[in-house]
């Protein structure tokens, strides 16, 4: 280094100073990601702290949701939130384990890359369009076809029955879910292909050698080694389910209540920001919302970071198999 | 699986039932693709059949109407375009600059872990969060809505995609051409901006595209800081038009001339980011083939 500096002085001081520049920016900016997540988090809370400690842990547990008397609950958006979720996931999760196993071990190469790049692109599709499609297209044919028919045969069965009462809406936390699925199964079908690519093959070809079907090979061997990264997809999905906005708030109806039918309409915790963060007056109102944004922030950051957590576990046992 | 009566014996009706199983097994994942390519189609279906309708050169020369009377998108289109380029421009220097400490200066550093699990964190979530974010820390300081919170809300979204894809893509370069650099006696700067920046630069150009195209579509984020504007305005610092907040207000309305002008914005907005992300992809195959899918 000194040499250098002795033979062009004034050319290697520039240059240590632009790689001090250069340097410090890539560093800030690297260090700026870190601070934009403490940013909303400690926004979040501090436009959240009025709601909670004017409800406290009521909060969590009212249901009543009155911006007159100025009465304030979580739990109905809440409720709204984890149900429409989980069916979600429910649908959601089968499909794209039979799209990720077509993908990988049935399709000719022929249709890999294409019928791949169709699921991805359905990806891409703005949630927007999910909702004005949801609202126009499916909440029609679900009211009109599909929940006549699971009232009159659901209906009447005990225990599952109160799941399916009252008239078909169209739209509620059912048509929600539906939409909410069809959302995330190219998420989910996505990082399940990925990580069924990273069994090794010989692990494949063993179960083949042994007289294994196709399917024996998927679902004792593939299933088995690929499953930390399944349940991660699965989680990033899941996480993409409770914190979606648009789609949500077109087919739920953003009724505050908590009924025991799917068919009802419903809110999740989006949908309520959504409608009613620009029309809240008084800052009870505005802190009960952000209050919600605060819970939602806080399942799903913890549904992310378990997802990303097991996919992280994922990858280094990939590396370390090379 | 009751012992059998079949003559064949135990042996090969197991195996039977096995290939049953099989057959069954995989035609229902055949289906399950068939039912995921049946709703891209679907929608992609209503949105042309809605939105062609709707089409004319009106769209692309007039501002959003009153209910009832003609009109077309331009306040919107030139919005949207608007917001996204700006937040583009804000949100993809920053996370090119921590892509590239991530790849390059910070590699294998404790930080580095933690703000790639940061990012990651940033990049799956709730996008009506960053919304009530910019919200209160800019619009609230403000005391008004406005088309640069909205671009700062895209950016925030933007960043962490191109963090991710620079990250990827400047690991993607052989570390030969970095150590060759090195020896000729360049500096890291000199190295990462002469050498590893255009040997990943058709990576970079994918990544983004795909920011573009994640961040285009976005509603929940501009609600409640560009919010809308029924005119047209041109002004950063005043509430603006963009597509996806008119399609939300426009298709939630009763009227048909506004519902119309929602479907044409969905198609829109859908078409461009289709373009978007095939061109990226051919980017990417055009680089590296089989590098990215």
């Amino acid at each position: 280094m000194n040499t250098v500096a002795a033979i062009e002085p004034r050319h290697a001081a520039g240059q240590r100073l632009r790689e001090r520049l250069f340097r410090g920016a890539t560093f800030t900016a690297a260090v700026l990601v870190l601070v934009l997540l403490g940013g909303v988090a400690l926004s979040l809370l501090k436009g959240a702290l009025p709601a909670f400690s004017h409800f406290g842990f009521a909060f969590l547990t009212q249901e009543v949701w009155n911006p007159v008397t100025e009465k304030f609950g979580a739990l109905a958006p809440v409720y709204g939130t984890l149900v429409t979720s989980l069916i979600a996931m429910l649908l959601a999760i089968p499909v794209s384990l039979g799209i990720a196993i077509f993908l990988t071990e049935l399709a000719p190469p022929w249709m890999k890359r294409p019928v791949g790049v169709a699921i991805e692109l359905l990806a891409a599709v703005p949630s927007i369009i999910f909702g004005i499609w949801g609202l126009f297209v499916l909440s029609p044919i679900l009211q009109h076809h599909v929940q006549p028919a699971l009232i009159a045969w659901l209906g009447p069965l005990p225990v599952v029955g109160k799941l399916f009462q009252g008239p078909p809406f169209g739209i509620g936390v059912l048509t929600a879910s539906v939409v909410l699925a069809i959302m995330v199964v190219p998420f989910i079908s996505a990082v399940m292909r990925d990580v069924f690519e990273t069994v090794p093959d010989v692990l494949k070809e063993s179960a083949y050698g042994l007289g294994a079907t196709t399917w024996e090979v998927i679902w004792k061997v593939v299933v088995p080694y690929a499953r930390t990264g399944m349940v991660g997809g699965i989680m990033l999905g899941l996480g993409r389910a409770l914190g979606e906005t648009m789609a949500v708030t077109f087919v739920i109806g953003n009724a505050h209540r908590v009924s025991s039918s799917l068919l009802a309409p419903g809110t999740t915790i989006s949908a309520s920001i959504a409608n009613e963060f620009t029309e809240a007056v008084g800052d009870l109102y505005t802190s009960s919302l952000v209050a919600l944004g605060a819970l939602l922030f806080l399942i799903t950051f913890s549904v992310i970071a378990a997802a990303r957590f097991m996919l992280l576990r994922l990858e280094r046992r990939a590396l370390s198999n090379v | 699986m009751s012992s059998s009566t079949i003559m064949t014996g135990p042996a090969q009706r197991r195996r039977t039932v096995r290939k049953f199983i099989n057959v069954v097994a995989l035609s229902l994942s055949g289906l399950a693709t068939a039912i995921g390519l049946f709703f891209l189609g679907a929608i992609l279906w209503t949105l042309v059949k809605n939105g062609l309708a709707g089409m004319s050169t009106a769209l692309f020369t007039e501002s959003t109407p009153p209910p009832g009377e003609s009109g077309g998108l331009l306040n919107a289109i030139y919005g949207s375009v608007v917001m996204t380029l700006v937040g583009i421009l804000i949100g993809a220097p920053i996370g090119m600059l921590a892509g590239t400490y991530l790849a390059e200066y910070g590699r294998t550093s404790r930080l580095s872990s933690v703000i790639r699990f940061v990012n990651d964190v940033l990049l799956s979530a709730p996008s009506i969060i960053i919304g009530l974010f910019v919200y209160s820390v800019f619009v609230f300081q403000m005391k008004h809505f406005s088309a640069i919170a909205g671009a700062l809300a895209l950016a925030v979204i933007a960043m962490p995609v191109t963090v991710r894809t620079t990250e990827d893509m400047l690991n993607l370069v052989p570390q030969g051409m970095k150590d060759a650099s090195t020896a000729m006696g360049a500096y890291p700067w000199r190295t990462i901006t002469s050498v590893i920046y255009p040997a990943a630069r058709s990576g970079i150009v994918t990544g983004l595209l795909l920011a573009v195209a994640r961040i285009s579509g976005e509603t929940a984020p501009l609600l409640f800081t560009a919010l809308n504007n029924q005119f047209w305005s041109s002004n950063l610092n005043a509430p603006m038009a963009n597509l996806p907040v008119v399609i939300f207000q426009f298709a939630l309305s009763p009227y048909k001339n506004w519902q119309q002008l929602a479907w044409s914005g969905a198609l829109l907005i859908t078409v461009t980011i289709l373009i978007l992300s095939i061109v990226a992809r051919f980017v990417v195959s055009a680089l590296n083939p089989g590098a990215g899918r």
